[in-house]
Order: C-alpha cells, then structure tokens, then sequence
C-alpha cells in the first residue's frame, strides 16, 4: 500500500463519531467508534448497526455481451441470475487462483460487480483486459457511490419508514431500485455479519444525508454506527470469508470452501480447465472453520498443527464476541479438514487444541436466506 | 485526552502503581492511555500469587482485539494477589482501568526502583497529553 489513502466520502462523520481511523484497502476507515468494538458488535446482533462500506469498487458492464464476458471472467453461473437478483462469485487466474471474490448484481439494461476495495485496481485491469474485442461497454463508477450496510434483526423495521420499497418485498440476495429517506438507492438484501439487514448503493454526494437520517430513525432502537473491527468478528462468526486473508491468488476456490459457488458446467471461464484438473487430482489445502477447546486468541499466521508438525496456518480469528470463545479460519493440508478433526493452533509457543468445524459458529442470526 | 490520576506512578509501558495501606505493597494495572490503544480486551493472563519479577519483567499477556501486548512489571518484587474479576469480565481493564480493572498487588522488593518511575505530569508528557 503506497501512497496518499482516500477517504469516503463519510470521513468527517467518523471522525465526529469518534471513529478511530486506521488505513484499510487504501482508504482511512474507522476500525471502530466510541463505544468500542464488543458493543458493536453487539448491537449488529441484538438490534442493528450502521457501517460505511463506500470503500467497495463498483463496476459496470452494459452491451449486447455483457452477459458473456460476466460468464467469462466468473466462476458461477451469471445465467441463472434474474434481473433484481445478486450473486455471490469469484474471478479467478488461469491457472484457478483466486483474483477476488465479488458479488454480481443484473439489472434490467447492464450488471454491477462489487469488488473489494483492496483488488480493485487489478480487478478493473482484468476486466478491462477481458472485455477487449467484445461488444460491450464497461465503467468504473467506485468514486460515484456511497455504500451504507444496515445490519441486524431491527434492520428492516428501521428501514421501513424510510424506503419507497416494502424491505418485505427485498428478498435474500435480491435488489430494488428505489428511494431511502428522500435519497435514490439500490436496496440490496446482502450482508456481511449474518444478520438480516440491507446494502444501501447510493450517490456519493447523498451519503451524509443518508448516514444522518438511518442513524436518527434507528437509534430508538439500538442503531449505532459499527466500524471495521466489529465488520471482522461479525463476519468470521458465520464463517464468511475476506480475500487477503483467507483467499488469494495462490488458492483455488475449491481449496478456499468456495466450491459452492464454482459453477464448472457454467462454460469455458478463466481458470475453469485449471480448476476441474485440481478437482480430478485432489485439492492440495483447505481452507477450514477451527474451533478453539481452550481460552486463546487466534491470530493470522499462527501455525496450525497435528501429530507433532505444522499442518496449516490461520489466516482469520478472533476471540467470538457471542461464543466466549477462540475461532479461525485456516488453511490445512488436505486430510486435516474434516469436520470433527482435532487439531491444534500454536499461540506464542503454546498448543491450544482445536476441533475442525464447518461454519457458522454463530448460527443464531437473524439472517432471511 | 485520557485520564492521569495525580496520585499515581508510571512506567514508560503504560502501566501504573497505585499505593495499598500495606506498606511497600503496590496495586499495578495499565493506564488508561493503554487500554484505548489496545481497544476492546478479550482476557488477561495473569500470574500466581507467590511468583517473583524482575523490574521489566513480563509477569503477564493481555489479549485484546487488535493485538496481544505483554504486561512489564514496573519494579521489582513479589506478586501478593492478582485480580480474580478479571477472568470473568475482562473489559473492566477497559472500562475502570485505575479501580475494578487493576491486575496485581507487588510486594516491592527494592523501594528505591520508585524513584525510577513518572508522576502524573511526566507520563502526561510521554503519551503526549
């Protein structure tokens, strides 16, 4: 990471909130507010919080092709999406290492594809790469929106006097277009924390106006404004994965529990051939759910062991706000990665068993798939 | 702005003596400067009752969020008690870091290491206040 980081454009509400703002993907973000990370994380499951995601690249693609060149550069089926449906899905290498992790959205005229901030720049390179020589028109429109998560079990009774859209009406990974406190917006039923809750895309210059008014409307209940620190132990009690961390170039999506999402009759996409070859000769790592048996906090890189010898490393943990205990993500050798195996993370010098356990660990959310 | 009781010692790693009606029995625990860098604390490891530290010695580990630091013993001497809560509510060192947060009680072993220490202004000055 070099040079100047960008703000969004909520940078001066953070700071008024009393945001501790730390760099991020490029950006300054507040890795949480006053009240601190376990009350945030508690109010997104208890009530509901608010959290500026405006650091996401959003992309478009229009043209008679679009469709074809999503195909081709995803590993799901873009196909079986309806208009006003999301997809989760995934770019990959040739050779099937994982480029990023995104999500699809088709609209009547064009798609949207959501990329983390941090991969952003090769993402738009890949796919501008791609669309070359294909009929179709693509745009980078990152800095023109604004991208508000309102996550939690009172989400939708606090978005419902606001929106134009019934919230009912907003299925699981389904999106309409409409109006938020006077504010146009794409309403989106995605998250990142388990629980129900909307993804609001809007005009940067609309943001403030946006952030100020489901903050008012949803503080009677418990809404308070949730930074990146509680975004990572919200996320990793249901097990969701963070590209940096636990996905990369160097894994495929089968050795990154993604294999769900790869679509390996959706045609002939990058790193299809790579991929179904790996799947034919076995799946080297996996990347896994650890449970810790013993009080420890598992920290990225701390080594994964079993029968006397490191096996895997974590790549994601934390210490669950909700669970009391010690939980990962981790990559393990192939063998190691069932369900039930009993394992051990080395926390400075010390061996803390470990039990292999698919997620959620949380499995308590208010989440509406 | 963090809170620097005027009646306290400091070390230049954060962490406090506090005087008990014992004499030469100090209460150490982590500034509050300390505990919002750290941010949110998970658990704290603790030693016995009856375990002996060097001045700069590591007599214990908090686990927070963000990082895990160690704990320095700001003088020499015998641990006399260490703070039970804490096993049960770690987040007092954050919400109460100078009373129900503290983490053990020292019998000094050499008075005049309290010479070495900050008064309030100091460590004022050394977290930039």
């Amino acid at each position: 990471m070099s040079g100047e980081l960008q703000m969004t454009p909520l940078h001066a509400e953070h700071v008024a909130l009393g945001g501790k703002m730390v760099p991020f993907a490029g950006f300054e973000m507040p890795v949480q507010y006053s009240t601190g990370i376990t009350a945030e994380h508690r109010a997104v499951r208890e009530a509901a919080g608010l959290f500026d995601v405006s650091h996401m690249g959003e992309f478009e693609i229009r043209g008679p092709e679009a469709e074809a060149l999503v195909q081709k550069i995803t590993v799901n089926d873009v196909t079986r999406v309806e208009v006003g449906q999301a997809q989760y899905s995934a770019m990959t290498l040739a050779d099937g290492g994982i480029i990023d992790d995104l999500i699809v959205y088709r609209f009547a005229d064009r798609f949207m594809l959501v990329v983390n901030a941090s991969n952003r720049a090769k993402d738009w390179a890949w796919v501008t790469k791609h669309a070359g020589g294909m009929e179709v028109e693509i745009a980078d429109r990152s800095d023109e929106y604004a991208l508000l998560a309102l996550q939690g079990p009172a989400a939708r009774e606090i978005l419902r006097p606001l929106s134009s859209v019934d919230p009912d009406s907003v299925g699981y990974y389904r999106f309409s277009e409409g109006r938020v406190a006077g504010v146009d917006a794409v309403i989106s039923g995605t998250g990142y924390t388990g629980e129900d809750g909307f993804e609001l895309y809007i005009a940067a210059g609309d943001a403030s106006e946006l952030w100020a008014a489901l903050l008012e409307a949803g503080a009677p209940v418990g809404l308070i404004p949730a930074g990146l620190g509680a975004r990572d132990s919200l996320r990793l009690e249901v097990g969701y994965a963070l590209y940096g961390n636990d996905l990369d170039e160097e894994h495929t999506p089968l050795e990154s529990a993604l294999g769900w999402i790869t679509r390996l009759d959706s045609g002939d996409f990058v790193g299809r051939d790579a991929i179904a070859r790996q799947k034919e000769a076995g799946v080297p790592t996996r990347l896994v759910g650890l449970r810790l048996e013993a009080r420890g906090f598992p920290r990225p890189g701390y080594p994964v062991v079993a029968e006397g010898r490191p096996v895997g490393r974590v790549t994601s943990g934390t210490v669950s706000p909700s669970l009391g205990e010690g939980i990962a993500l981790a990559r393990v050798e192939a063998g190691f990665h069932t369900a039930g195996t009993a394992l051990a993370v080395e926390i400075r010098g010390k061996e803390v068993p470990a039990v292999v356990q698919r997620p959620p660990f949380y499995a308590e959310g208010s989440i509406r798939r | 702005m963090s809170d620097i009781p005027s009646d306290l010692l400091y070390s230049a790693e954060h962490e406090y003596l506090k005087k008990t009606e014992e004499p030469d029995v100090y209460v150490v625990g982590i500034t509050d400067y300390a505990q919002g860098e750290l941010g949110d604390v998970v658990f704290v490891e603790l030693p016995s009752v009856g375990d002996s530290y060097e001045k700069m010695a590591t007599f214990g580990t908090i686990e927070a969020v963000k990082a895990v630091s160690d704990l320095y013993s700001p003088v020499s001497g015998e641990v006399v008690e260490v703070n039970e809560g804490l096993e049960d509510d770690p987040s007092l060192v954050n919400s109460d870091p100078y009373g129900e947060g503290w983490m053990i009680k020292v019998r000094l072993a050499d008075s005049a290491e309290l010479s070495g220490l900050m008064d309030a202004t100091a460590y004022a000055t050394h977290v930039g206040d």
